[in-house]
């Protein structure tokens, strides 16, 4: 069923929710910027809530069933981050309040901030980027600076290798880099030959996903890192597969100089829809002073009646600021939960946990997908979705069946250097009968699609909508309901 | 803690994977740097972190323990019930991006129906899923205008009376441009209401003229012939909004703005220390092509049904890479279906009637205020929305502090970003607060100001 | 796949037909192919421009992907093919006859000997 649009619902001279008549004298506002109209729709507050709750029944979520997006972590968002978020103490609290009236939220900002430190090893944490993305900026702009200012002016180039999301290269680009491609190996590490010639006096940096998007832990991490060093460039890792890393290693430990973490992905804050997310950057000791301005700081020492007093601190050398105010403040809260919840041994049970469940998939669909690497997989693999013997079918079907299977496809068409490519990650918070199920999805969809394939091209047939014309999309563009 | 594993579980895993430990899984990671032992304290349960998170709130003060006089950029505004609650639906905030459409129509309808709201709001023919915030939006708006000019124009001027962080945020972005310069908001140029001095810096290299409106200082400023002025020099013209103003104020779509953006925090959206906000976008057909972020758009399924999908995608990072214009992956989903949600349930009478109550309520408010002996309004000649500028007698740090005393947070001190407002506060009045407060804001004022 | 036999190849996908000194250039039957269904097309150059062989001749959408169109020649452009702005799908339907995107009196002729054959393209691009 259709559900019409909000405009649709319309009627003129319903009443929402209803505000005081003024109880100031009345000011005329001057004619010349008066408003004509105002062409927002009409409708009571019952057939809004009514609106926006059917449409949401046509989503698929989480809270309804598993998520196997490699690299997008789906893990399950626990409530009680929406509960100690929306605290009034946090949620009302104005960003530009004078510091000793929100030691709380400089608490928990300071508090996660070392926090965040500590799992990846790291001497500085920046909580101001609002997504992954921007956490990338943040630290492409870094590694600017810290050549800008040694007077490296000639090191231009960042490698990345050709697995990488596209969020790299574009972040690299925007930075003003030259972007170079560094191809992976037959084992899907880094091509250690290509790099070495590539590590020259123009090299600015390395920006390294690890476990990388095949969900492959690469194998010569700490040579790929010593080469960079060596040639006096900086390696950026790309936090996004953290989940298979906690507790287990720190990127820090490994070499790496700055790296960007989802708390979206990772720490479990829930990805909305496409959004917020929360991008924090950490990086070693001598990218400490390039962080964005401000950080979270201790300005006053604790003694023992008094605990210390936090506020905000200016790196020496801030790249500047990022983001209004400080971040994804609500996001925050949540992440703190979390992790305040785990404790060491709980972030290592979350990696033990999602690997184990990455392998056991694996193990289960291997025999009837080819898997694009042979190698133990971290908390992700990929596996190709086409057969010699099942001609015309295509990744994008194998994914549409699954709809009717009552799971979300996994990752299509990404990375980019697997043909037909489907990324898979169950992520630690799925059990066995959740995984078992899905295995058997995909052994029956590998069945239909010799025996069937019609199934498949025509799939999904049980979904609120079909297939979507995208082409007709992109064309006669419709990107708003027709003006009011 | 959210792991299901029993051991039972476990050991069939192995089994099947064909190791014998856990552990096993590990063998890649080098050995010296496995299992670190993370220095964090212990695990909580739920009841206990909820404590202690409780116990972290409780140490700050709010807007629901003073009486908040702060703006500058985020607004503390009634949120209906019902936003809350249908935002808290898990097939909205647990859903991913919908890169599915067949099973994300709900996220896809959603945003369709806030670009609508927003094209309508601002006046604009397109507008994109939305951005972080409002200050990257302004660093999104000066990326789009120089792709739009190729990098042949290579000078970006923005008005001093825009927000102070929106101008640093744009900075950042753009220090890796070498050859293309951010000016317009030097004391030189200023602040002066009639934009003169602004306008007489466009040239033919000018690729972008920002400005804000209500500006910074809450005043309303005819920007038509600033608009003409860009125009004429084939430069784009980007207009940062309040939203919130736009209830009752002409849209700058109107008057011929290029580009509308702005922070969209004031519908809907909580005051949560400074975020996650809304960065809100909207463009002129012409420039359809040169959005960065997220579209949705209506199309047919293969049943001719109608449908909503993520479209022009080709645009994208995911696609583009480093050809892309921008690297932005996300969009502030939520957010946005906040916004979706509060003007749908304020509606055209619930959305006017805020706006203007915002409006009527600062205006008492001035009054008041200047009418007290040493206190006079700054730019008292020029209209304002619902912030204003009052010039106090004694140091604003001082008066800030004392009016703590009432639990009042007086407004934001001016001269910390702008020397020439030194000794100037910053006031924002919404429809939250009633003519008795303002009114015992004028007697504190009075009984702070008898030294 | 079809490549005509008189028409000249570049590895970026372009096809060349010179003329008495004038070029007309497109895009191959590989690339409207490896596109998919192509929904939007945008010139980097204008009538009058001189160009140089390895510069952007345009940009080319489809529902999936996004890509360069480079020049594969020299010289001044004489005429670009609007009409294919409004109805893209020629792109994909007659990518050598009504699909053609522009001409270019070109500088130095000699230059299409950079270019691959017909067959040498079809051996590069499809095996």
């Amino acid at each position: 069923m259709t559900e019409p649009t909000i405009f649709e619902l319309s009627s003129a001279g319903r009443q929402g929710v209803r505000f005081p008549a003024s109880d100031v004298p009345e000011v005329e506002l001057p004619a010349a910027f008066r408003r004509k109209e105002l062409p927002l729709p009409e409708l009571a507050e019952i057939d809004t809530v009514r609106h926006f709750t059917r449409i949401s029944q046509k989503n698929y979520a989480i809270d309804l069933g598993f998520y196997p997006l490699g690299s997008c972590t789906m893990k399950y968002n626990p409530k009680i981050n929406e509960v100690t978020s929306r605290l009034p103490g946090f949620a009302l609290t104005h960003p530009l309040q004078p510091e000793d009236t929100v030691q709380g939220n400089l608490y928990l900002m300071y508090t996660l901030q070392e926090w965040l430190k500590e799992i990846v090893g790291f001497a500085g944490v920046s909580l101001q980027p609002a997504a992954g993305a921007h956490g990338e900026l943040t630290g492409a702009l870094i590694i600017q600076k810290y050549h800008a200012d040694r007077g490296d002016s000639q090191r231009t180039r960042i490698l990345i290798p050709d697995s990488a999301h596209g969020t790299n290269p574009a972040t690299s680009a925007m930075s003003g880099f030259e972007v170079v491609n560094l191809p992976s190996d037959a084992r899907g590490n880094v091509d250690l030959e290509a790099l070495k010639g590539l590590c020259d006096e123009r090299l600015a940096g390395l920006m390294l996903t690890n476990p990388n998007t095949l969900g492959l832990f690469d194998e010569n991490v700490t040579e790929v890192i010593e080469m960079v060093h060596a040639a006096g460039g900086l390696v950026y890792g790309d936090g996004a597969n953290l989940n298979a890393l906690l507790g287990i290693v720190r990127p820090g430990d490994l070499g790496f100089d700055i790296m960007h973490l989802n708390l979206h992905k990772t720490f479990s804050t829930p990805h909305g829809g496409g959004g917020p997310g929360s991008g924090p950057v950490a990086v070693c000791q001598r990218l400490v002073e390039y962080l964005p301005d401000p950080v979270v700081a201790i300005v006053e020492p604790g003694s023992e009646e008094l605990p210390p007093l936090y506020g905000y601190a200016h790196p020496a050398k801030s790249i500047g600021r990022v983001k209004s105010f400080n971040g994804h403040f609500g996001m925050l809260v949540r992440a703190y939960t979390y992790i305040a919840m785990h404790g060491g041994n709980g972030l290592r049970n979350i990696a033990e946990k999602s690997v184990l469940n990455a392998n056991y998939l694996l193990a289960k669909v291997k025999d009837a997908y080819h898997l694009a690497y042979d190698r133990r997989c971290m908390h992700e693999f990929v596996v190709e979705g086409h057969w010699a013997d099942a001609p015309g079918i295509r990744a994008i079907d194998i994914a549409k069946r699954l709809i009717d299977y009552n799971f979300h496809p996994p990752t299509n068409y990404f990375p980019l250097i697997v043909h037909e490519a489907l990324m898979i990650e169950p992520t630690e918070t799925e059990s066995l009968e959740t995984l078992d199920a899905f295995a058997d999805a995909m052994l029956k969809i590998a069945a239909e699609a010799r025996e069937n394939p019609e199934l498949l091209h025509e799939a999904p047939h049980n979904s609120p909508v079909g297939r979507c014309d995208e082409v007709r999309a992109a064309k006669q563009l419709i990107l708003r309901a027709p003006k009011v | 803690m959210f792991t299901p594993h029993t051991q039972k579980d476990v050991e069939v895993m192995l089994k099947t994977i064909g190791i014998g430990k856990v552990e096993d899984l590990f063998n890649e990671i080098p050995e010296k740097f496995r299992f670190p032992e993370l220095k964090l304290p212990a695990s909580l349960t739920e009841m206990e972190a909820a404590d202690e998170l409780e116990g972290i709130a409780d140490a700050n003060g709010s807007t629901k323990t003073f009486l908040n006089f702060i703006g500058a950029g985020a607004y503390d505004h009634y949120v209906p019930a019902a936003v809350d609650m249908l935002l808290r639906r898990g097939e909205f905030y647990t859903a991913y991006t919908p890169y599915q459409p067949e099973i994300s129509q709900g996220t896809l309808q959603a945003i369709f129906e806030y670009q609508s709201l927003i094209c309508e709001l601002t006046g604009m023919d397109v507008a994109n899923a939305s951005h972080y915030d409002g200050a990257t939006a302004a660093a999104e708006a000066v990326i789009l205008a120089y792709h739009h000019f190729k990098g042949k124009r290579t000078k970006f001027l923005i008005s001093r009376a825009v927000n102070p962080q929106y101008r640093e945020v744009v900075r950042t972005y753009m220090r890796g441009s070498q050859e293309i310069s951010i000016q317009g908001d030097d004391p030189e140029t200023g602040i002066d209401a009639s934009m003169e001095k602004l306008i007489s810096r466009i040239d033919p290299n000018t690729a972008l003229v920002m400005v804000q409106y209500p500006d910074f200082f809450g005043r309303v400023i005819d920007y038509k012939p600033l608009i003409a002025a860009a125009h004429s020099a084939g430069a784009l013209v980007a207009v940062a909004v309040n939203p919130t103003a736009l209830g009752v104020l002409t849209p700058p779509g109107e008057i011929g703005a290029d580009i509308v953006f702005g922070e969209g925090q004031p519908l809907g959206i909580p005051l949560s220390y400074g975020g996650p906000y809304l960065g809100i976008f909207a463009v002129t057909n012409d420039l359809l092509r040169k959005i960065s972020g997220r579209l949705v758009g209506e199309t047919v399924d293969s049943a001719g049904r109608l449908a909503y999908v993520l479209t022009l995608t080709a645009r994208e990072q995911h696609i583009r890479r480093e050809k892309a214009s921008s690297n932005i992956c996300t969009n502030q989903g939520l957010m946005a279906l906040a916004s979706t949600i509060y003007l749908s349930l304020l509606g055209k009478q619930g959305f006017e009637a805020v706006s203007n109550l915002c409006f009527q309520k600062a205006h008492y408010a001035a009054k008041q205020i200047s009418s007290i002996q040493g206190y006079t309004q700054e730019f008292s000649s020029q209209p304002f929305f619902h912030e204003f500028v009052i010039r106090s007698p004694q140091p604003v740090k001082h008066l800030l502090e004392d009016l703590r005393a009432y639990d009042i947070l007086g407004g934001y001190d001016l001269g910390s970003d702008y020397p020439e407002l030194e000794g100037c506060l910053l006031i924002a009045v919404t429809e939250k607060i009633g003519k008795e407060d303002i009114d015992l804001l004028h007697d504190a004022l009075i009984e702070v100001t008898h030294d | 796949m079809n490549f005509p036999q008189e028409l000249k190849y570049a590895q970026t996908d372009e096809w060349v037909k010179l003329e008495n000194g004038i070029a007309t250039v497109g895009i191959s039957d590989y690339a409207q192919d490896a596109l998919g269904d192509i929904v939007y097309f945008e010139f980097s150059v204008e009538v009058g421009d001189h160009v140089q062989a390895g510069g952007q001749l345009g940009q080319v959408d489809s529902a999936k992907a996004s890509s360069e169109v480079m020049l594969p020649v020299s010289g001044v452009v004489t005429e670009i093919n609007e009409a294919i702005l409004d109805e893209v799908e020629i792109l994909n339907d007659d990518p050598y006859g009504k699909g053609w995107l522009l001409r270019i009196k070109v500088d130095d002729p000699a230059e299409l000997e950079k270019l691959l054959s017909a067959e040498a393209y079809r051996a590069y691009r499809v095996g």
